[in-house]
């Protein structure tokens, strides 16, 4: 099957007070219909960004795709006209944030934001417009819809403004739906919840899903597939089970190490990953990551690592993949990583 | 592969440790006075006041004449070597009148800024410090104070107490601190909730510890800049004042009463005689205007855009 | 809302008798007879006369109980210098021309000030941008009467575009209102400015963006109408702001408003009218602030005004 989105060696720069910051360095990742793609990593390490350079949302004065290619069925996003790029986003392509407190309007009715897309993509009337606002609040299980719609945000909870921001995604029935951070915001019974909506949502629409999360939990119950952002790189991708059983970057050790587990041995404490992502006003010549790896070589401060396909889908960027790198750290598989 | 078979070592990471750059730490007051010395405007500010201020001291000493000499048969003289700001009806050097009315002016400025001070801090800080149906008795009249049209209040109280320098800081001070008061008082209730400053009691952190390390550096930037924002408030106030001839009296002279007693020559044609005090009030407020505006964003990073 | 709604009244109710009370008592502890003039007393016997016509010559506390009853009247009281006329004849002749003159300044400072602001934010650090700075800090830094002066001189005596002063056409109303409105107009602009700005970051301007919404929409629906609600609080402020200015401006101007009438009776030293004029003043103010906090409430679902009690 054909890759419904393909995003091909992503950069894109801001211009900041300080000077220029390359927050996203040739990302590349594809996806397939239907299929759940999670772009994990640390805060500020460009998946946020990589996700709004998808819908074209990135502030217009200061940020910048300076590279690369986003096809969305062969269609190259990056060279589409705003206007045009305004006809896909909400119809084709939707996104919803991770705060709803802060993202939905606190001025107009939840009723008039569902339905304020529907009128802009589609050429029906207020009264059918309304009635797929009822529908969509149906569907992401908001009880009498009807009553809701004329009402305002102060008067929903944490987790129903989220599922009112998935509505709001939802309602034109786009192909992909982007979430950046959809549950960070909310109580673990409630992500719960809504992590249950995206996957009952998938199944009835058949929606490809991007989730941006820094959250291996989260990634565990929804992808299929898994891209480890770090400092504006992809360090690692590949469909979860290898992410999760094999994993071969460090640091995507290092974020599976860090997350709790039901099957863990209770005793051993978790184990952060130590130190603080690069500044990408100047990114290090070699591997970002290597100030904060316990295996990191000479090589990795001076050069930037090549891509290592260790499967057709499975692909890392580490030295360690160097077949000369194999003896540096003889007992590298016994330290328990 | 061009690269080297020797990297292939375990790095030595003393090297990137030294690489690093290191930023240095910067204390609440350095940042404030970092970011406002990037504020070339509120810069410019600073230092209109700061001259303006100088010359109040010592301008009335770079002309020869005194700011009460009358020469009525060189009266209405437009600004020339002699004279330079001219003279005003009965033959008064303006530019002696311009610098003694400036200390006068900024003196009713700053006083009646420096009491708002010292009562809205006290008044705000009780309130807030002691909280409860306290906070609640003491907000009530503050707000009921509030409701009180400022200029209405100060216009009566002059009526009532007479013009006069003291009377004018008085009035303008008796309403003037409830802005101060309730802004002290929303800082210290904020702090007293606050979950850092919890965290520190919680860590053993004394009190003066807290109110050096939280409650300076929360409070006192909000009120540097509410007093830069009360000073030109009182100047304008007692400009107004002047006009309704209940601001001081001669011999003393405001800019505010030689802006009144220049709004004839408008029509004279001795422009001179408005102009000068007038240019000085709007250039005063002006400064003091985008010295606060600067202040408040060197002291709050975060609202910076 | 109604609890609200009730609160605010009563407290309402509480600071305008205060400012009754104050005003009464202040006003009675001016030294010396209201009827001395130039520091001379007048014969005794005439004094006492006129003691007994204005009921002063009664205990303090008689005299502020028949006052009150004659506020809840709506008897603001005497003219002293002017009798036989009463402080309500002369509001009633004069209070229609500043709520004219006022009305109009308010209406214009609104109109260009929220339209400044706004254009300035969306251009934010353009050419627009810097104008509208420099017009909101001039009409915060130059006095009202710098700018009438400035008016009369060029608008009228110069270009003869307007009259000089004085009160009768719509022309007549030009000036004075521009004076007026300046400050107030600047207040509003940048408000709004800076509103519009901070609007134009927040979370769900970009969820607007992630619809496909066109721009203007944005902007409109959801910005618009946002950074304008909280310029409805600032109107209690600026409807305090232009009565203030009229003072000044009515007199300059020679028009026959209230504020001319009040700043006669500072000068002449006329009691009861200084008194009954800022009690209708503090009334008025009072009472729009009120009437503004209520639409506030209303308009603006995110106050739930029920709520807020305690």
């Amino acid at each position: 099957m054909s890759n419904l989105l393909q995003v091909e060696n992503l950069h894109v720069t801001f211009q900041t007070h300080g000077g220029e910051v390359k927050a996203v360095r040739g990302v590349s990742f594809s996806l397939k219909k239907g299929e759940t793609l999670a772009i994990v990593g640390e805060s500020g390490c460009g998946k946020s960004v990589t996700a709004r350079s998808v819908m074209r949302l990135i502030p217009e004065h200061t940020g910048k795709i300076t590279d690369g290619r986003i096809l969305l069925d062969g269609l190259d996003l990056c060279k589409l006209t705003e206007r045009e790029m305004r006809e896909l986003r909400g119809s084709k392509i939707s996104m919803i944030f991770q705060d709803a407190m802060t993202s939905l309007n606190p001025t107009i009715s939840i009723g008039e934001q569902i339905m304020e897309g529907i009128i802009r993509h589609q050429k029906i009337s207020r009264r059918q417009a309304r009635a797929q606002a009822i529908e969509m609040l149906n569907l992401v299980g908001i009880a009498n819809p009807e009553r809701r719609l004329k009402q305002y945000l102060h008067e929903f909870s944490g987790g129903m403004r989220q599922r009112i921001m998935i509505a709001i995604a939802l309602v034109c029935r786009p192909a992909i739906l982007i979430a950046d951070e959809p549950t960070t915001a909310l109580d673990v019974t409630i992500q719960a919840q809504i992590l249950e909506l995206f996957k009952s949502i998938q199944k009835k629409t058949g929606i490809s899903i991007i989730i941006i999360t820094h959250d291996m939990g989260v990634v565990a119950k929804l992808a299929d597939k898994v891209s480890v952002m770090y400092a504006g790189k992809v360090v690692e991708s590949g469909p979860i089970r290898q992410i999760f059983y094999d994993p071969q970057h460090p640091y995507t050790k290092g974020l599976l190490a860090s997350m709790p587990r039901l099957d863990d041995d209770r005793s051993q404490p978790l184990r952060p990953i130590p130190g603080t992502p690069p500044d990408l006003f100047a990114p290090p010549a070699g591997c970002a990551f290597a100030a904060r790896c316990d295996y990191a070589l000479e090589v990795c401060r001076l050069h930037q690592p090549d891509v290592t396909d260790l499967t057709h889908e499975h692909h890392v960027s580490c030295w360690l993949q160097d077949p000369r790198a194999k003896n540096v750290f003889p007992l590298q598989t016994a330290t328990g990583l | 592969m061009a690269v080297s078979n020797d990297l292939f070592v375990q790095m030595n990471k003393e090297i990137l440790h030294a690489e690093a750059i290191v930023r240095p730490k910067l204390s609440f007051w350095q940042g404030a006075w970092l970011r406002l010395r990037q504020n070339k405007l509120a810069l410019g500010g600073m230092l209109i006041i700061l001259v303006i201020a100088i010359l109040a001291l010592i301008g009335s000493s770079l002309t020869p004449y005194s700011y009460t000499e009358q020469k009525l048969l060189d009266s209405n003289q437009a600004p020339s070597a002699e004279h330079w700001f001219g003279t005003d009806e009965l033959g008064r050097d303006v530019f002696a009148r311009i610098w003694y009315g400036a200390r006068i002016s900024l003196f009713i400025g700053v006083m009646a800024a420096l009491i708002d001070l010292c009562i809205g801090v006290i008044y705000g800080g009780l309130a807030g410090y002691l909280g409860g149906n306290t906070d609640n008795v003491m907000m009530r009249i503050a707000d009921i104070l509030y409701g009180i049209p400022y200029l209405l209040m100060v216009i009566l109280l002059m009526v009532v107490m007479g013009p006069g320098l003291d009377t004018i800081i008085i009035a303008l001070s008796a309403t003037g601190w409830i802005g101060m008061a309730r802004i002290v008082r929303g800082q210290v209730l904020q702090l007293k909730s606050s979950e850092y400053v919890l965290a520190a009691r919680t860590l053993g952190a004394k009190v003066p510890y807290i109110i050096r390390k939280h409650l300076l550096p929360n409070t006192l930037g909000i009120i540097i800049v509410q007093v830069t924002f009360s000073v030109p408030t009182a100047i304008f106030a007692e400009a107004f004042l002047s006009f309704l001839g209940l601001g001081v009296q001669p011999p003393l002279a405001s800019w505010g009463v030689m802006a009144n007693d220049g709004i004839p020559s408008i029509l004279s044609g001795h422009w001179w005689r408005l102009f000068f005090p007038a240019f000085f009030i709007s250039l005063t407020m002006l400064a003091f205007n985008v010295l606060g505006d600067g202040l408040r964003d060197a002291f709050d990073p975060r609202q910076r855009r | 809302m109604l609890p609200y709604i009730m609160k605010r009244f009563v407290s309402m109710i509480i600071t305008l008798w205060l400012i009754v009370t104050v005003t009464f008592f202040l006003m009675h502890s001016v030294p010396g007879s209201p009827f001395d003039r130039d520091g001379k007393a007048l014969p005794a016997a005439v004094e006492k006369n006129l003691m007994a016509l204005y009921q002063l010559d009664k205990p303090l506390s008689v005299q502020y109980v028949s006052y009150l009853k004659s506020l809840v009247q709506f008897e603001l009281g005497p003219s002293i210098i002017r009798a036989p006329e009463t402080v309500n004849d002369m509001l009633g002749r004069s209070f229609p021309v500043s709520a004219k003159l006022g009305a109009v300044a308010l209406t214009f400072a609104i109109i260009a000030g929220v339209a400044l602001g706004v254009v300035a934010a969306l251009r934010h650090n353009k050419l627009i941008d810097y104008v509208a700075t420099v017009v909101s800090v001039i009409g915060i830094a130059v006095p009202s009467f710098v700018v009438a002066a400035l008016l009369i001189k060029y608008m009228a005596v110069e270009w003869k575009l307007f009259p000089v002063a004085t009160w009768g056409t719509w022309k007549h109303i030009v000036l004075p209102a521009l004076a007026l409105s300046f400050g107030p107009l600047a207040i509003i602009a940048r408000f709004t400015r800076a509103n519009m700005l901070d609007v134009l970051t927040q979370d769900y301007m970009e969820t607007a963006r992630a619809k496909g919404l066109a721009p203007w929409v944005i902007i409109v629906k959801h910005g618009l109408r946002n950074s304008l609600l909280p310029v409805i609080t600032l109107v209690g402020a600026l409807i305090a702001n232009v009565l203030t200015g009229s003072f000044v401006i009515e007199k300059i101007f020679a028009i026959p408003g209230m504020g001319k009438y009040f700043v006669d009776s500072i000068y002449n030293r006329d009691y009861t009218v200084i008194m009954g004029t800022t009690v209708f003043y503090s009334i008025l103010l009072i009472f729009m602030m009120f009437v503004v906090d209520v639409l506030y409430g209303i308009v603006d679902p995110r106050i739930k005004l029920h709520k807020k009690e305690g």
